[in-house]
């Protein structure tokens, strides 16, 4: 199919639809709402599909763990603040290993913060966010495109998983317009999930459940999602790199910000600054092998985030102190423009004596 | 022999964990016996909630999935909306339905979802060890208002059939109790309107229990089922409150 020009929020839902997304329960928030009004425009009309504009994220969130339930393909989205009322839910479903696609377009924070783009919310989604022990997959595009993509294909992974999978983008890609091509299409009628809930028909009756009395149950419970998530880690992480084979200096960034630093890394190569860029798309599982390979070439690393530093954790714990890493970070909602980012990056170029 | 009366199908062969004179049981059975009769033991989904009825799945043999506590009515709604076809009722408790899941239950009733919600109410958190429901009545003694509930201080109890009748998707709403032989009979036909409501599509449908939890009033099981009588139906008065279908039923 030929492009298409959207704004991100919108190709999300369009991509979900074709991904075969049926239901969908969201609550209204900046700088999200062209998603909830997409879905309610495609969904709440058509037969076999559900859209509710939900009375809050709790119970937005607990709609998604009904659909869940019995076996629909279901999504919610919502940015920073409605993202923490969805958290209890989140780690219901986790629990009970109920896939479920889960959209934050994040804004400033803490509080109710502003409604301008920031990636303060990284810690929340890739530590699990709400209670226990447990992770989300995370994705973090940079693009319209890659918002498209990564919906669909975290459609797909959570239902391989049986995990909720989060998609982290922010203001500017949920608001911002690009030609955006949607690759896939899923087949009108989804196969239903095993162990979905629809009624003991020719089989016994089934709990969905984590509540025991008995810790050592539980204690087995997680470690079976452990198990689950070490297979992610080595299936599913993601990265991309850009001018990284000669660089001295690598810029990592995720989402936005990632292609803030690429203009700058732009503008820098044409001026002969050997840099480069690492991009992790998914967020967890963090592409730790990615980082080390790239330190065999390069010791200095900059981590740049429009937060006051909170991924620069994930690429010191990969790196385990075998490259020098320093940060520069925008919060509030406050987007730095390449220009910015290419001077913070110069000059640390030139202050580390690289050439 | 005649065989007068069995265990329901949709009832599993486990003892219950359920104090004795407690309510749960008679109210687990009761709804066992509506599905079997109505025939929804192979296309019902059961909510139960935190609490003491927590384990509710181990006792009824359809599918069951766990809630976070106050949100049976959103988890119901997500069921219903992407699954029509199935047949799904909430049990919750009063601290689940009338305080933490106050605004999911409204809005859900609001949105006349066609869901059926068993609402225990005995006026106490249970399974926490007695503390203080917004169904508590005025002067009562919980571990949280160890002076009696002063409603200048700890607030009134909250009626919530009566609050909730008002709504446009309410179809039927009717508070009954399990103190009582001729009580018990009540609120089987009760719950079985309910089911009844939501196979034929009419909005949100709910039974509220008046339930005796002796352990926690410290009572015996006789006078926690005359308490409920004497001083519970006072404030929260058993009848119909709502009932879309009563005018053709007079026809």
């Amino acid at each position: 199919m030929p492009k298409v020009l959207m704004d991100g929020n919108s190709a999300i839902g369009e991509a979900a639809i074709r991904a075969g997304c049926r239901c969908y329960f969201g609550y209204p928030i900046t700088p999200q709402n062209e998603l909830t009004e997409y879905m309610a425009m495609h969904l709440s009309r058509r037969k076999g599909c559900a859209f509710v504009q939900a009375e809050s994220e709790l119970a937005a969130i607990n709609m998604v763990y009904g659909a869940s339930l019995v076996g629909s393909r279901v999504m919610t989205s919502s940015s920073s603040p409605g993202i923490s009322l969805k958290q209890e839910g989140i780690s219901y479903l986790a629990a009970c290993e109920l896939p479920a696609v889960i959209v934050n377009m994040q804004r400033g924070g803490p509080g109710l913060g502003s409604i301008a783009a920031a990636q303060s919310d990284y810690f929340q989604a890739t530590r699990g966010g709400g209670h226990g022990d447990y992770r989300t997959i995370v994705l973090g595009p940079s693009s319209v495109q890659e918002l498209a993509d990564l919906t669909q294909r975290a459609f797909d992974l959570a239902d391989t998983y049986k995990i909720p999978v989060i998609i982290l983008g922010d203001g500017v890609l949920g608001q911002m317009m690009e030609p955006v091509e949607f690759k896939r299409e899923a087949p009108a009628e989804l196969p239903i999930r095993q162990g979905a809930l629809r009624g003991a028909k020719g089989r016994p009756s089934k709990i969905v459940k984590t509540f025991t009395s008995n810790p050592a149950e539980l204690e087995e419970i997680n470690w079976s999602l452990f198990r689950r998530y070490t297979l992610i880690k080595k299936q599913e992480t993601t990265s991309e790199t850009f001018m990284t084979d000669d660089a001295r200096l690598i810029v990592a960034a995720y989402g936005i910000a990632a292609r803030i630093a690429k203009g700058a890394i732009r503008t820098l190569r044409a001026e002969g600054l050997k840099v480069g860029l690492f991009r992790p798309i998914t967020l967890w599982p963090f592409p730790d092998e990615k980082v080390r390979e790239l330190a065999k070439n390069t010791e200095q690393f900059l981590v740049f985030e429009m937060n006051m530093g909170q991924m620069i954790e994930d690429v010191q714990l990969a790196l385990a102190g075998q490259g020098e890493v320093s940060f520069y970070g925008r919060p509030g909602g406050v987007i730095p423009n390449p220009n910015e980012v290419g001077r913070v990056i110069s000059r640390l170029y030139y202050q580390k004596g690289l050439k | 022999m005649k065989l007068i009366y069995s265990r329901p199908k949709s009832l599993k062969k486990a003892v219950f964990h359920y104090c004795p004179g407690c309510g749960h049981s008679v109210a687990h059975r009761l709804i066992c016996e509506v599905i079997d009769e109505m025939g929804l033991q192979d296309k019902t989904v059961g909510i139960p909630p935190p609490g003491c009825s927590v384990f509710a799945y181990n006792y009824f043999d359809v599918d069951m999935a766990e809630s976070a506590h106050g949100r049976g009515a959103a988890v119901a709604t997500g069921i219903k909306r992407a699954y029509p076809e199935i047949v799904v009722f909430t049990y919750q408790g009063d601290g689940d339905l009338a305080g933490i899941g106050t605004a999911e239950t409204i809005h859900a009733a609001n949105r006349g979802e066609n869901i059926t919600t068993i609402f225990i109410n005995n006026a106490v958190y249970g399974m926490t060890g007695g503390q203080m429901a917004p169904t508590t009545l005025r002067g009562m003694k919980t571990t949280t208002t160890p002076y009696g509930r002063d409603h200048l201080l700890e607030g009134h109890p909250i009626r919530m059939s009566e609050m909730l009748a008002p709504l446009e998707g309410v179809a039927y709403i009717e508070r009954v109790g399990v103190n009582s032989p001729v009580n018990i009979r009540k609120t089987k036909k009760a719950i079985a309107k309910a089911f009844q409501m939501q196979l034929e599509r009419r909005g949100f449908a709910m039974v509220e229990i008046l339930s005796p939890c002796p352990t926690n009033w410290k009572m015996t099981p006789v006078q926690a089922w005359k308490w409920v009588d004497e001083e519970m139906s006072k404030v929260f008065p058993m009848g119909v409150f709502k009932d879309v279908t009563e005018k053709k039923d007079a026809d």
